[in-house]
């Protein structure tokens, strides 16, 4: 073993704790002024210390919304991008360990085709495609609803290969056991592929999950209605007027909302999510 | 690589691929198809007639100072939030890789941000460092900086660059320490044995070591800068004070927008494509993490 030395541990506890603070100072900011009395921050006199609003400013972001115009409870927003988080996650992991299942274990025409097809996907992001996408969603009615915010961020190969991967480690015998059994191809994928991915579901899922949750650049092009809003596009329209309107404790609070779920899977499903963000990297 | 046990269906498996296929069919391949065929085309100025120009929406992209500034931006952007988000990471994965108590705890503390999504990341840095009531500028006004990012454009671009390698710290961070924990002890000993201080074996040993994780994350930090910093430009600066923060994918964004040009649009659309590829290809050749086919 290394020795470490007393000096280079103690230097080594302080930077990491230099680290975390870096890392967490602007977020403590946004929870202390989430609690504070705007007139105070838009003075520029913002405590460092928590005031004394913090149910107040709670509430009404989340049952009433900013004092606008176009107010929107930030709750409603939160149950748009639920559903488009679960929409992209659930969705993307259904079309894609089925289509991984039919490559791997079945001989077809043009299979491999089928499956370059699907892999070049990989390379290209959304937002390099914004506005050709958008004439399609837009000619197949889809704007404003679920189904347009989720169907084009489900078009992606990463789950795809790694299921198909993770198919390939699977044991032959298993597949000649469940036959002998006189199992199709629906109940062996049921009964033993399927209970055997679990894991990997699971981690695939935290990782759709946070991105589907974080979207931001096509949730905004798609959506016009003020009701249809995810939370990542609610926020920035509630710093679009001019500063001086810009209800800063509010805004806080709905950044704080914001990055709650996510922040939350990744730090109590750690291991899973882990597993997935170095799975799901290629 | 094949499986040699399969099963035998004629329909079946056209079934099953039938629902990724439709979808990648219709949201990928039709709109990036599109893309290119607008990119060759030029629309007059009442959209009543197109017609076909070969290059020239490429060439008008090239020829525009503003374009090839963007190109310029785009990159040095990328380059200063990749080294500097690496920097720090590597710097804590250091320290977190070495035998203490509470090595857990350090990781769920630094890994969270990872979740935080890029609008927040701007809205929480643009209140921290406003003009006129962030916390941070009173002390930068205190310390005499003429701090103002809403007009000072050098100022705005660090704004976005330490907002967008704060974000990525922690993805940086977690690939480092896997990294790091997988660089064997007994080379690191034996370095030690050989008489050679932290620093040094930090330098001669583990650093060389590292470098596949490095490139690997060089690549993916640039195709972060590149995408995933659209969010925090809009809301912190949206691409301004004049044009100094506005990257290749805001221009794109900003520029159909206004529902301009279609045909330079597209234009600028498929460089990017060929710039992700580009970049994609240079990943899987160089970071031996290659797909088996």
């Amino acid at each position: 073993m290394v020795e470490e030395e007393g000096f280079q541990r103690y230097l080594a506890h302080i930077i990491l704790w230099i680290g975390i603070a870096i890392v967490a100072f602007p977020v403590y900011l946004a929870l202390v002024a989430s609690t504070q009395d705007n007139a105070v921050i838009a003075n520029g006199q913002m405590s460092l210390l928590p005031g004394g609003h913090f149910l107040e400013t709670y509430y009404q972001t989340l049952f009433v919304g900013t004092s606008g115009s176009t107010r929107e409870p930030v709750l409603n927003m939160m149950l748009n991008s639920l559903i488009m988080a679960l929409l992209i996650a659930v969705g993307k992991i259904a079309i894609s360990i089925i289509s991984a299942y039919a490559i791997v274990y079945f001989r077809f025409p043009f299979r491999m085709a089928i499956f370059w097809i699907i892999f070049i996907t990989l390379m290209l992001p959304v937002e390099v495609r914004i506005y050709p996408t958008y004439k399609i969603v837009a000619d197949l009615h889809l704007l404003d609803s679920y189904a347009g915010l989720s169907l084009p961020l489900i078009a992606s190969a990463t789950a795809t290969l790694l299921f198909r991967q993770f198919f390939m480690t699977v044991p032959d015998e298993l597949l000649e056991a469940s036959r002998i059994d006189g199992a199709g191809p629906f109940r062996f994928f049921w009964d033993t592929l399927l209970p055997l991915s679990r894991t990997n579901m699971a981690a695939l899922f935290v990782i759709l999950f946070i991105l589907g949750w974080n979207q931001y650049l096509w949730p905004l092009l798609i959506t016009t209605r003020d009701d249809m809003q995810t939370i990542q596009v609610g926020i920035r329209k509630m710093i679009t007027t001019t500063d001086a309107l810009t209800e800063w404790p509010v805004v806080m609070a709905t950044a704080l909302l914001a990055m709650l779920p996510p922040v939350f899977v990744v730090v109590v499903m750690q291991k899973l999510f882990v597993r997935g963000l170095v799975e799901t990297e290629k | 690589m094949q499986k040699q046990s399969i099963f035998q269906s004629k329909l079946l498996p056209y079934a099953l691929v039938a629902p990724q296929l439709a979808i990648v069919l219709i949201f990928f391949y039709w709109p990036a198809a599109q893309a290119v065929i607008q990119s060759f085309l030029l629309q007059d100025a009442f959209g009543l007639s197109t017609s076909f120009v070969w290059f020239e929406n490429y060439l008008e992209l090239f020829k525009d100072p503003a374009y090839f500034a963007a190109i310029v931006r785009t990159f040095a952007f990328s380059f200063a939030i990749a080294v500097s988000s690496l920097s720090f990471a590597l710097l804590l994965a250091v320290m977190a890789d070495k035998p203490l108590r509470g090595s857990t705890l350090y990781r769920t503390l630094l890994i969270w941000p990872y979740a935080v999504a890029p609008p927040v990341v701007g809205v929480l840095w643009v209140f921290m460092l406003h003009p006129s009531l962030g916390v941070l500028s009173r002390y930068l006004r205190a310390m005499g900086v003429d701090w103002n990012p809403l007009l000072n454009g050098d100022q705005a671009a660090a704004l976005i660059i330490l907002a967008a390698a704060w974000k990525q710290i922690s993805y940086n961070f977690l690939f480092f320490l896997a990294g790091l924990q997988s660089i064997p002890k007994s080379v690191i000993e034996a370095a030690a044995i050989d008489g050679a201080r932290p620093m040094r074996r930090f330098w001669t040993v583990i650093f060389p070591l590292l470098s596949p994780t490095i490139f690997f994350l060089l690549v993916i930090n640039i195709v972060y800068a590149f995408f995933d910093t659209f969010g925090i430009i809009d809301t912190m600066t949206r691409g301004g004070p004049g044009k100094a923060t506005e990257t290749l994918v805001y221009k794109v964004y900003t520029d159909g927008l206004l529902g301009g040009n279609l045909g330079s649009s597209a234009a600028q659309s498929v460089i990017l494509m060929v710039i992700v590829v580009v970049l994609t290809g240079i990943q899987f050749r160089f970071v031996e993490r290659k797909v088996t086919y």
